[in-house]
Formats: structure tokens, sequence, C-alpha cells
């Protein structure tokens, strides 16, 4: 049904009969992004010659304000990898995440590594320069992939909805139906599409919904509604309705669940299996949280009772965070930080973690997989977020060594509060690899895997007095002042020295912004490991943590984990490493934001966060509560 | 004259200074578009030359900065390889080599015959 020659002459081989027709793919709307403009250039006359038609631009940013100008405007995108504004693959999660259109990478480098990375990023395609017209010709067939999954995936969830409504004897044959009608349906499509004619055209376009932005307050509503279902259960006719979001419709729901368990599954790690990330990190990470867990004196099973967030929406919050931008509501989460913990309580099955470095270390692994840079921007719930600090500072340093492949887990199990240390510096050590991959927020990692440690020596000790709410983004920043003085400052860091007043701060903030932070600590954590660490540094400071603690118990949560304040501190810090390490990784799109929209107006993760250059979702936490100010720098 | 051309044509591809690539590039041009190769030769050389003063400066310093080089060198790769400047993307390939194992001394000597590909008379507009 195409004519791909037909810009080059007579094409007298096209098969069928649609070939008069159809002018499908013609009309196709490539945006085709690269800053040499050599290569643009003969790019933009190639696509012209398909029939397609084009717009080309050479930064990366000016084509991501393109296409969110024009929600609707572009089919599919073509971006080169290497740019010096941004990253290719960042934008590709970017446009994957806000615009779900299919993306094509494309670069003279052939290595594996690379187009290993374009295939995890979400990247439709891979070509390699020369690109050649042929392959060009073909990109369509993306498009039409793309929206027939988005088809088919909306119909199978429907059918599978209704299948396990029913019961085991019905559902058998119900599933069965289903399927067949989906099938048969989906049978038409093909045919549909098949057809020659104008009746591509049609169908194509029957194909085309009006695309729907995930805003960053939309994404939060379904990342809350589908860690309240569980990543694994959550269907999108059950997300839809508990988003009731008018004029959303299950196809968009399904797309982009799909979409955000990619993510997830990305951040989550090979080990990790998508809906299983809180699970399996979990599990992995049990041996290994143990000691941790001991150590932190993280009680999250007090936070566990405390929490009335189910642990469902906790993980989901995680992997929301990771996941995607996130923007999950504040109110849509209503995760409250203690409902929070005990949902993660329940839902860490390691029972080590279970009491305070259990529940901790479930966290953590449960950040781990979720993807960093989504984490801070998922967890609308600033009390996932704590639990998840604290959990992430107990797994710390477990959980980002088993997640980031990074240094591995330094951090011998045994020792309490030199684990936190090794814990992070074992985050530290992975975000800092995963960071150096992203341009972005490096920074603190790199460095900070050094200081992250000593500073969580410190903080371990005054974690069980913290209860700092999610707060440990703040930490994280602090932890980060260590790491930025020694690596770089990161940028608003100017924490020079983990000044744990930042703790007494977050606190507040969390308290503020309960349901985010919990929400992004979870997601925090499992990326920024490191900055739970650095927030265990943060706690350092005995008596301003302890403060912190109180102060966190009041405004956070009220909760009744004083350590597990300070595990949030821990959070924090890592989540403020996973925000950063979001924006390394490109894929933090606006769930990085997010995060560091949270904190970016108190304290240097803020700061660093904005420098990850992650555009600032709404957030829908205030920390009015924290002032950073009295972070030494 | 075009006779010349023509020649002048055939030496660089049979000297390998061209590929397939650039025919690939003739095949874009028709009618609507007659200048098209032209046109992007102009703008590979413009955009090349800048590159390459970006590198000669990155070189004249003391102290090799390899990984700036070898973005230079990436980016100058692939606009070769999109318009089919075969050796010059092979030069490139071998600089970045060298920029890999930190060998200072081994671009240099590529250094001369490297300039002399990129000429501006190397594509002309072929009628």
């Amino acid at each position: 049904m195409l004519n791909p020659g037909q810009g080059r002459g007579p094409d007298p081989g096209v098969a069928g009969g649609s070939s008069n027709s159809d002018p499908f793919p013609a009309g196709l709307r490539v945006l085709v992004v690269d800053d040499d403009p050599t290569c643009l250039m003969i790019l933009e006359r190639m696509l012209r010659t398909c029939l397609y038609r084009v717009t080309k631009c050479n930064r990366a940013e000016i084509a991501l304000s393109l296409l969110r100008k024009n929600k609707n405007g572009f089919d599919i995108v073509i971006s080169d990898v290497h740019m010096p504004d941004m990253d290719g693959f960042k934008l590709l999660e970017h446009v994957g995440l806000e615009m779900d259109l299919p993306v094509i990478m494309m670069s003279a480098d052939d290595s594996k590594a690379v187009v290993l990375k374009g295939v995890t990023h979400g990247a439709v395609d891979y070509l390699i320069k020369p690109v050649r017209i042929e392959a060009l010709k073909n990109i369509w067939q993306h498009v039409v992939r793309k929206k027939r999954n988005e088809w088919n995936v909306s119909e199978h969830s429907g059918s599978v909805e209704e299948t396990g409504q029913r019961e085991d004897g019905d559902n058998n044959s119900s599933s069965a139906n289903n399927e067949g009608s989906w099938r048969g349906s989906r049978k038409r499509k093909e045919e549909e599409v098949d057809e020659q004619g104008g009746d591509d055209k049609e169908d194509t376009s029957s194909l085309k919904k009006p695309r729907v932005v995930w805003s960053v307050e939309l994404h939060q509503q379904f990342v809350a509604a589908v860690n309240q279902l569980g990543v694994d259960k959550a269907v999108p006719k059950k997300i839809l309705e508990m988003m009731n979001v008018p004029g959303l419709t299950r196809e968009n729901v399904a797309s982009h669940l799909q979409k955000y368990r990619i993510y997830l599954r990305r951040l989550g790690g090979v080990s990790q299996h998508q809906g299983n990330m809180n699970h399996s990190f979990m599990t992995g990470q049990d041996p290994s949280f143990g000691p941790l867990s001991t150590l932190n004196g993280f009680d999250l099973q007090a936070l566990a009772a405390a929490g009335q967030l189910p642990a469902q929406s906790l993980a989901h919050l995680q992997a929301a965070g990771l996941a995607r931008p996130p923007s999950l509501s504040k109110p849509g989460m209503s995760v409250d930080q203690r409902s929070i913990f005990s949902f993660e309580n329940p839902k860490i099955r390691h029972g080590q973690m279970m009491n305070s470095g259990g529940g901790g270390n479930k966290q953590m692994n449960l950040l781990h997989g979720v993807p960093m840079g989504m984490e801070p921007r998922q967890f609308t719930g600033g009390g996932q977020m704590r639990v998840q600090q604290q959990q992430q500072q107990l797994s710390g340093g477990r959980a980002v060594g088993q997640n980031v492949q990074s240094s591995g887990m330094m951090m011998p199990v045994g020792g309490g509060p030199s684990m936190l240390q090794q814990q992070q510096q074992v985050m530290l050590s992975s975000s800092v690899p995963r960071r150096s991959e992203t341009s972005s927020s490096s920074r603190v990692l790199p460095a900070a895997a050094t200081t992250q440690s000593v500073v969580f020596n410190n903080f371990s000790s005054e974690l069980p007095r913290n209860s700092f709410p999610l707060a440990s983004a703040p930490g994280i920043s602090v932890s980060y002042q260590e790491e930025v003085n020694s690596s770089d400052a990161k940028g608003g860091a100017g924490f020079g020295n983990p000044s744990y007043d930042i703790f007494n701060d977050y606190p507040q903030q969390h308290n503020n912004n309960n349901d985010w932070d919990l929400q992004n600590i979870g997601m925090v954590f499992n990326s920024h490991q490191d900055t739970t660490t650095a927030s265990a540094a943060f706690s350092s400071s005995s008596s301003t943590q302890r403060q912190r603690a109180e102060h966190v118990q009041n405004h956070h949560q009220q909760q009744q984990l004083p350590s597990q304040s300070l595990n949030h501190m821990n959070g924090g810090g890592s989540v403020r490493v996973k925000s950063e390490r979001v924006a390394e990784t490109v894929t933090c799109p606006p769930a990085t934001t997010l995060f560091q929209e949270q904190y970016n107006q108190e304290d240097l993760m803020s700061a660093l966060l904005k420098q990850e250059g992650l555009p600032l979702v709404d957030n829908e936490f205030d920390f009015d509560g924290y002032s950073f100010d009295n972070i030494p720098v | 004259m075009q006779r010349q051309v023509a020649l002048i044509k055939q030496s660089l591809f049979d000297q390998g200074y061209l590929d397939e690539q650039f025919i690939e590039l003739e095949e874009l041009q028709d009618d609507a578009n007659p200048n098209f190769v032209e046109e992007v030769a102009t703008l590979y050389f413009k955009d090349s030359a800048r590159l390459i003063s970006n590198i000669e400066q990155a070189l004249e310093r003391g102290s090799f900065d390899f990984n700036r080089l070898d973005n230079y060198m990436h980016q100058f790769k692939g606009s070769s390889t999109s318009i089919g400047a075969s050796k010059v993307k092979t030069e490139c390939t071998m600089f970045r080599e060298y920029c890999r194992v930190g060998n200072a001394e081994g671009w240099q000597d590529r250094r001369g015959p490297r300039r002399l590909h990129v000429g501006p008379s190397n594509t002309g507009t072929d009628q």
C-alpha cells in the first residue's frame, strides 16, 4: 500500500491494488533532529523524496518544544544519538513518555552497546549512518505498529479485565471469548490495514487516536492508580476508573501502561521483572539487606503499621517513579506516609527489613528496580519516598549495588552504620556509573560515592533518630554536598559539608508533601541510593538530626518511626540521587522533574535536580516547611 | 567542461575519496532540486572546516583532550559518511583509534594527508 518510490519516479512494482488510491504513508509527519547540518539536509531531502512531511531542527530542546506545542503534529521522530545540548537517549525518553511517539535513533556509531542502549530506552529502530533512503522508506511501519499495539493492548486489557472478574470456571470461556473477539477484531483490523485503496488510509486514521498528553499530574494519577492496584495486576480499565479522568480512554491508559512497564523494566535492570519489581527487588536483596536492616534501625514495621498505603501503591509509586514521568498527583496517590510505610512493609517480604532494616531493604529493592530517573518524579506521595528512603538507606548500599552494577555491594552487610556508608558508596558508585552515562547529573554521583559513604556513617547512627520523611532528599543534597565538594559541586549544592540541618528542614518539607514524598522517595531511593547514603550522611549531625527526626516525625507523617525518619533522610538523599540520576539516565522524564521540583525549592538537591535540566513538573508539594538555608555550605 | 568534471569525479571515486553514498545523494537530485548535491557539499565543507579548526585548536594545546577530540572526530565522521567521503571517514576512524589509546603522535602523521581530502573542488555539480 505504499508507494515509496513515488517521489523518485514511476514505480511499477507496487503490489496490490492500493497503489494508486492509498496515499499512506505519504504525508507522514516526521520530525528529524540532528546537530549535523549536513546530515540534516540530506535526511530532509531523503524524507521529502519519500513524500513525508518533514520538519527538521538541529537542537533537541527546540525539537521538544515543537513537539509539545503541537501535540498531535508529528507521527514519528528521528533523532541523532550524539548531540551537544541533550543526549539523544534523553530526548527519546522524553518523547516516549510525553508524547508517546515512535522514535528512531541514528548514529555513525554502530557499536553494539549503543544500539542496545537505543533498544532499552525504547527506540523503535536504530539507523546507522550513512542513512540510506531505503531505510527511511519503511519508517512508517513503526507508526502503524505503535498504533496497532495501542489498539490491541487496550482491547486485550479489556478482555483480560473482564475475564478476571469472572469465576474461574467462566474465565476460560470468557477469556477465550474475549480473546477470540479480540483476535477477531484484530484480524479485522489487519485486514483493514491490508486493504487496498482508500480503506487503508481510513483504517490508519481510525487507528489514530487523539494523542493524550501525559502531563505530570496525569501521570501521577496513573502511577498512583497503578500502585494501588499493583503493578502486576493493574489493568487499564481499573486504572482508568481509579484515575477518573474525563476524556481518557482505556486505550490511552493501556498504551501508557505498556510504556510505563518498559520503563520500569529498564530501570529495574536485568534482574527485575517489570511487574514484579517490587517483589523481585525485595527478594533479591533480602540476604544483603538483612544486615542492613538491622543496622539502620529503621523501624519499617512501625512505618508499615502507621502507613495506610497499600503496599502496592508504594511499590507502584516506586515503579512509577522510576519508570515514568511521574507526576503522580498527590491527591491521586493519597499516599500517606504512614500508609506508605505500612504498604512497604507488607510488601517487603524480606523479613529483615521488616522492622527497621527489613522494611528498608525492601524499599530499596523496590527502588532499585525503579528507574532512577523517574522515581523522583513519580512519587508524588512524599510519604513513599520517605519510606523508601529509609529503606534505601538500609539497603542503600545493597540495592544500589544490585541494580547498578557498579561497584557491587561494597558494604558488608554487617556493619550498621558502616553499612550505610558502604551502601552509599555502592550506591554512589552505582549511581555514578549510571550517571556517567547521562551527562546531566553525574556530578553528584561520582564524587558522592566517596563522600557519601562517609556521610552515611554519620547518618546511620542518626538514622534511627530522625524521622525524616522523605526528607531524604534533603539529605541527599546534603550528602551531595560532600560529593560536590569532592567531585564537583553539583551545582546548587553548596553544601560543602554534609550538613544535617537539611534533614531538619527536610522533614518539614515532607510533611507538606507527604504523598509526594512517599512516592518520590521510593523512587528516589532506587535510583539514588547514593542519596540515601547522602541523607545518611546528613543525619550524621546528631543534634540536628535529632531535631529533624522529631520534626520530621511531627510533620511528615506523624509517623512513628523515628528511626525511619532517618531512613527517610537517606532516602531523601537517595531520592535526590535518583532524581539526579534520573536526569542522567535519559530516562528521567518528568518524574525526575517532579522530584526536582520538590526539592529545588529547598535545597541543593533541587538545585541539582534543576541542573539536571529536567523540566520541572508541577509540584504539588510545596516544601514550605523546609528551609535548607541552614545547611552550611 | 562537463567532461572534465566527470573525469575528476571519476578519479575521486577511483581513489576512494568518494563512495556509493555520494551516488545516493546524486540520485536525490532531480529537477525539483537541481542543486542538491552542490548545496550539501557546500554545507559539508563549511561545517567540516569549522570542525577541523576546532580539532586543530584542540591539538595545539599542550595536553590533548582526547575526549573532546573524539567528540569532534565523531561529528566529523558522521558528516563525512553522510556525504560519502569515505576516505575522510576512514581517517576519522583511525584518528579516533589513536585518541582512544591516547596516542598523540599517531594522528599527527595522518594530519597532513587528511587535510588534503577536504577540498572544495571534490564535488561539483554534475550535469
